[in-house]
């Protein structure tokens, strides 16, 4: 199963090397977004670093929406999807693939969504070891939900619209456990904001765990 | 799933009503007036929150029936799971359609409520929140079950959806909870409810009567999906039985060699 999951990671991350989809695409639309919440609430230093943990999770939600449909975008030409049922991999090891490249991904725009918050918001990074572990629990999770939703909306009519329907708020508890979480950091209650990564952590397992066992049904007549 | 039967099968129900549905019908419909007569007129208004409590006799058994709406849709989804038939299929879709217009109602009659007694029409307190999530959550539910493609692959997606929303359920309850609680602490589990006897009499009242609504609204839904399919199966028999009569028609004005429409073969007529 790791063997297939490695396989499949792999030619998913280096399908993304070759296009850029993640940094030609999703980088500028997060960056994007950032300058747009800025534009909403007024340049107030002081209101922007207050939403700052809310404002960086809704704005990796909205990247997270784009990289799983991309992540099943390259499956639908050419009738890959088929390929893949036909290969004989293990359907777990191609879930957990296939949400390890969107982990991947999502990790790389949270860099960067980190640095552009901290510039153009001005605000402080304290508490950094939560802070990375809060986001290592909080996107495996959104991976593991966002592949399992993925697989159920590929080859839909209106995919687009239901993939966004379901998965938001299925991942509404992450949304609140990391934002939580980051605000606690921040403000350099670090005790507090580990028990939130902790939750983040049970949800990934969760999620993960649900979407390794229904990717194998869902995957057989997408 | 097996193959859907057409509508004028022997043993196929021709409409949603029967004996007992009607009889449950007449139960409830008595049941609702006594509902009304006691949380309007006979029970007395409450010591701390006066009239508004009076709401509290829909409010309440609105947010039991959803749950056992959604409970149901659940266990369907995983028997449908196991079973692939078509009853657990519609028994799911039913129970999560009726589930959801009582979560409607829960959360329209506690809104109303909130506006005497926190003064606003919402709160951003635990229990609404989850339960406004979860209108969401099955809302999306119903979307997936309302696509247009094949039944069976429909029905499993629809049943893994409704599966990871039952699993989702407690991991929303307990993080929006510790996010934040203002909502009244349940009064009816406690151990010695401090409750009027007949303000009692009236909820429980309410909540009987709502399950009995609850059932007979889910009987209804499950038939009419069920003759909603054999219609469907129904239309497209007739339409191929008619085009068949046709090529028939055809075939008998017709010089040798036409073909067959119905076995798709050549056939040469004598």
């Amino acid at each position: 199963m790791l063997t297939d999951a490695r396989l499949v990671a792999g030619k998913d991350l280096r399908l993304e090397f070759r296009s850029r989809v993640t940094t030609t695409q999703v980088l500028p639309f997060v960056v994007a977004i950032v300058l747009l919440f800025g534009f909403a609430f007024e340049p107030d230093a002081d209101l922007l670093v207050e939403v700052t943990p809310g404002l960086f999770w809704m704005t990796v939600l909205f990247a997270s929406m784009l990289s799983i449909q991309r992540s099943f975008g390259i499956e639908s030409a050419d009738g890959v999807r088929d390929g893949l049922r036909l290969s004989g991999m293990n359907p777990s090891g191609i879930f957990l693939g296939k949400a390890a490249a969107v982990f991947v991904q999502l990790i790389a725009v949270e860099v960067v969504l980190g640095f552009t918050v901290t510039i153009l918001y001005g605000a402080p990074i304290d508490g950094l070891g939560v802070l990375i572990v809060t986001a290592l629990a909080a996107t495996a999770a959104l991976a593991g939900a966002g592949t399992m939703f993925g697989v159920l909306a590929a080859g839909l009519h209106g995919r687009e619209t239901l993939l966004p329907l379901l998965f938001l708020p299925a991942v509404a508890p992450v949304l609140i456990a990391a934002s939580q979480a980051h605000g606690l950091a921040l403000a350099g209650d670090s005790g507090s904001g580990l028990r939130w990564s902790a939750l983040l952590a049970l949800f990934a397992v969760v999620y993960v765990s649900f979407g390794a066992l229904a990717f194998g049904p869902l995957l057989e007549e997408s | 799933m097996t193959a859907i039967p057409p509508v004028d099968a022997p043993g196929a129900p021709a409409h949603t009503g029967s004996t007992a549905t009607r009889y449950l019908g007449f139960v409830v419909a008595g049941g609702l007036a006594l509902l009304v007569a006691l949380g309007l007129f006979i029970s007395p208004p409450s010591i701390e929150q006066g009239d508004a409590t009076r709401i509290m006799y829909i409010h309440v058994p609105s947010a039991t029936t959803m749950y056992y709406g959604f409970g149901l849709a659940g266990f369907a989804s995983a028997m449908y799971l196991w079973k692939k038939t078509e009853f657990w299929d519609l028994l799911a879709g039913a129970a999560a359609e009726v589930g959801l217009v009582f979560c409607g109602l829960a959360l329209a009659t506690g809104s109303i409520w909130g506006k005497p007694t926190w003064g606003s029409y919402w709160q951003w307190d635990a229990r609404l929140t989850s339960t406004l999530l979860l209108f969401v959550l099955f809302s999306g539910y119903l979307a997936v079950r309302a696509l247009q493609m094949d039944t069976a692959v429909r029905a499993k997606r629809a049943a893994f959806v409704a599966l990871f929303a039952m699993i989702d359920l407690p991991i929303v309850h307990y993080s929006v909870d510790w996010w934040r609680s203002l909502h009244q602490e349940p009064t009816l589990a406690r151990r010695d409810p401090e409750i009027d006897g007949m303000l009692l009499f009236s909820l429980m009242t309410g909540m009987l009567v709502f399950a009995l609504l609850f059932t007979w609204l889910l009987i209804h839904r499950f038939r009419v999906e069920f003759l909603a399919r054999r219609h469907e199966t129904k239309g497209l028999a007739d339409a191929i039985a008619t085009r068949r009569a046709e090529v028939h028609l055809d075939q008998s004005h017709r010089s040798p060699d036409v073909l067959d429409a119905s076995t798709g073969a050549m056939e040469t007529t004598p």
